[in-house]
């Protein structure tokens, strides 16, 4: 319990400090309102043209698809935790090596309060605008709709949370390829186009190209959105729910172990930056 | 010295620092190519899935997409100092110091960290647009090079005004708002796909409030030899770039606006 202890006051501090940017959380909704439209009015266009194509999935659950990945938006590992990199470049990365907590687990949680501040006030707002605003607007086939069932939408939450930790390692991950090459940019603008493709946000998984599917399921990024959407909308039930959330919490293990090993080795070669 | 060779050397300057890290330089360029280069993935997967949308198939949007990621290329590079006068210049009164020169402000400002990156959506959109013309077929004569090349200009310019919009506003915000991100990066994403696709609303937004339709859509039907399925005049995308240019003009009214209100927040 003791060890656990600063753990959580990391991601609390880091929480409370992160829900004070207002401002910023309200002018990054409105662009993802404006950016989920342009997505569902293309989408409504594309299956508008060929019915053929839509058997993977109907449009009301393509057009829901896109609400949540605009909402779950901050979710995703897009960069590094900043606080981690200007740590490494002024050299207060020394204080967090000679605190008598697990450095890994400190940076974890710090880095997890900062992606669920993010993620939180913006998914509430999202829901309010798609899934009440429009609806009572009149454009109801542009809706979030809500879950397939109870047992879905509780499944869905569960994955979401699983989804948060795996953000998290990867994030760690991000952070510790900082801290071993003391630049941030070049690791952050390579993670993004990768991220945006195998995490579903560009598109929902089930319509890329059914060759790729089971890989695009497998692979760890899928458990960001993909998977959380899947349960959400019903397309997995009974074993395979469990059986996705039992991946999502099988990358996890294997990212976290390797980004703990990871970090053993980047601290030994760290050099302090400042005097 | 007169305007341009001084906007030469400014440019060149910038250019100079950021050869000063060149891995970082060719690892943001890079980062740029794949981060924009990625979204033609989606809409490949679209079309392989559909086939086609409302008629329009995947060479003919591949060059609405081409088209309007090399004009926010070049508007982008060129906009930067527009981009972040809020954080960069009002806020720490550096736009004191601009004022103090005796060069217009515009150019200055669009000289400042002309970014080497940026050439990363540049190749991108250039090697799309390469391939919507082996793709579609697309006979390029000299008249409809020409017709390309005005409307990237009127495209640049577009883009470029909604930047020194962003920039105005800023005089009044001290902040630089991300609000403007919906017509700049949201531009850019709906003027990917042929405008006939979206509902009307939308098109008259993206026609006549902040004309992409006229820098766009308008000049490659005509390069494509397409008629509008809106009913549109064919003669119509041979002028309509124009239109770039005088939202560029009126955002520079506002501009100058923006300017007279400033209040220096230095001491």
């Amino acid at each position: 319990m003791s060890a656990l202890r600063p753990c959580t006051a990391a991601f609390v501090s880091r929480f409370l400090q992160m829900l004070q940017y207002r401002t910023a959380a309200l002018a990054g909704f409105a662009t993802q309102c404006w950016w989920g439209g342009i997505k569902v009015m293309v989408l409504a266009a594309f299956y508008g043209t060929g019915a053929a194509g839509g058997t993977a999935m109907p449009l009301t659950h393509a057009v829901t698809y896109t609400w949540i990945a605009q909402g779950l938006l901050a979710l995703l590992p897009w960069a590094g935790d900043p606080e981690v990199a200007q740590a490494v470049r002024t050299g207060a990365v020394a204080y967090d090596r000679v605190r008598p907590v697990d450095a890994y687990a400190l940076w974890f949680a710090r880095t997890a309060g900062w992606i669920a501040a993010r993620v939180l006030p913006r998914l509430a707002l999202m829901v309010m605008f798609a899934a009440l605003v429009l609806p009572l607007a009149g454009l109801g086939s542009w809706a979030w709709q809500p879950p397939a069932d109870a047992v879905a939408g509780l499944a869905a939450l569960l994955s979401c949370a699983l989804a948060l930790l795996l953000s998290a390692s990867l994030v760690m991950g991000l952070n510790i390829a900082t801290a071993a090459l003391l630049n941030e940019r070049g690791i952050n603008a390579l993670a993004v186009p990768v991220v945006v493709v195998l995490s579903g946000n560009l598109l929902p998984l089930a319509l890329m190209p059914e060759a790729w599917q089971t890989a695009l399921l497998l692979q760890p990024l899928a458990g960001l959105l993909d998977i959380p959407v899947r349960l959400y909308l019903g397309h997995l039930q009974g074993n395979a729910a469990w059986g996705a959330l039992a991946l999502q919490c099988g990358w996890i293990v294997v990212l976290t172990c390797l980004g703990r090993m990871a970090m053993g080795r980047a601290m030994q070669r760290l050099d302090v930056q400042g005097g | 010295m007169g305007p341009f060779p001084l906007f030469g050397r400014l440019v060149a300057a910038s250019v100079r620092g950021q050869a000063r890290y060149p891995m970082s330089t060719l690892m943001l360029t890079l980062g740029q190519f794949l981060a924009t280069g990625i979204e033609m993935v989606t809409i490949w997967a679209l079309f392989d899935r559909f086939g086609e949308v409302r008629g329009w198939r995947l060479g003919d949007v591949a060059l609405f997409y081409g088209l309007v990621n090399v004009m926010f290329a070049m508007a982008d590079a060129l906009g930067r100092g527009f981009d972040v006068l809020g954080t960069e210049f009002l806020r720490t009164g550096a736009f004191d110091r601009l004022l103090l020169r005796p060069r217009t402000l515009a150019l200055q400002l669009m000289a400042h960290d002309v970014r080497l990156s940026r050439l990363g959506r540049l190749l991108q959109g250039l090697l799309v647009i390469a391939f919507a013309t082996s793709h579609s077929g697309i006979a390029w004569t000299p008249a409809t090079v020409a017709l390309g090349l005005f409307a990237v200009a009127g495209g640049v310019a577009l883009f470029l005004g909604i930047l020194v919009l962003q920039g105005t506003l800023s005089f009044w915000t001290v902040e630089s708002l991300e609000i403007a991100n919906v017509f700049t990066y949201g531009g850019v994403e709906a003027g990917q796909y042929p405008l006939a696709i979206y509902e009307r609303w939308f098109r008259s937004i993206l026609t006549f409030a902040v004309p992409l339709a006229a820098v766009a859509y308008y000049p490659a039907l005509a390069v494509l030899g397409k008629a509008d399925p809106l009913g549109a005049p064919a003669w119509v995308g041979w002028v309509s770039p124009a239109a770039g240019f005088v939202f560029l003009g009126l955002s520079l009214i506002a501009w100058r606006a923006g300017v007279r209100h400033y209040t220096s927040t230095g001491s």
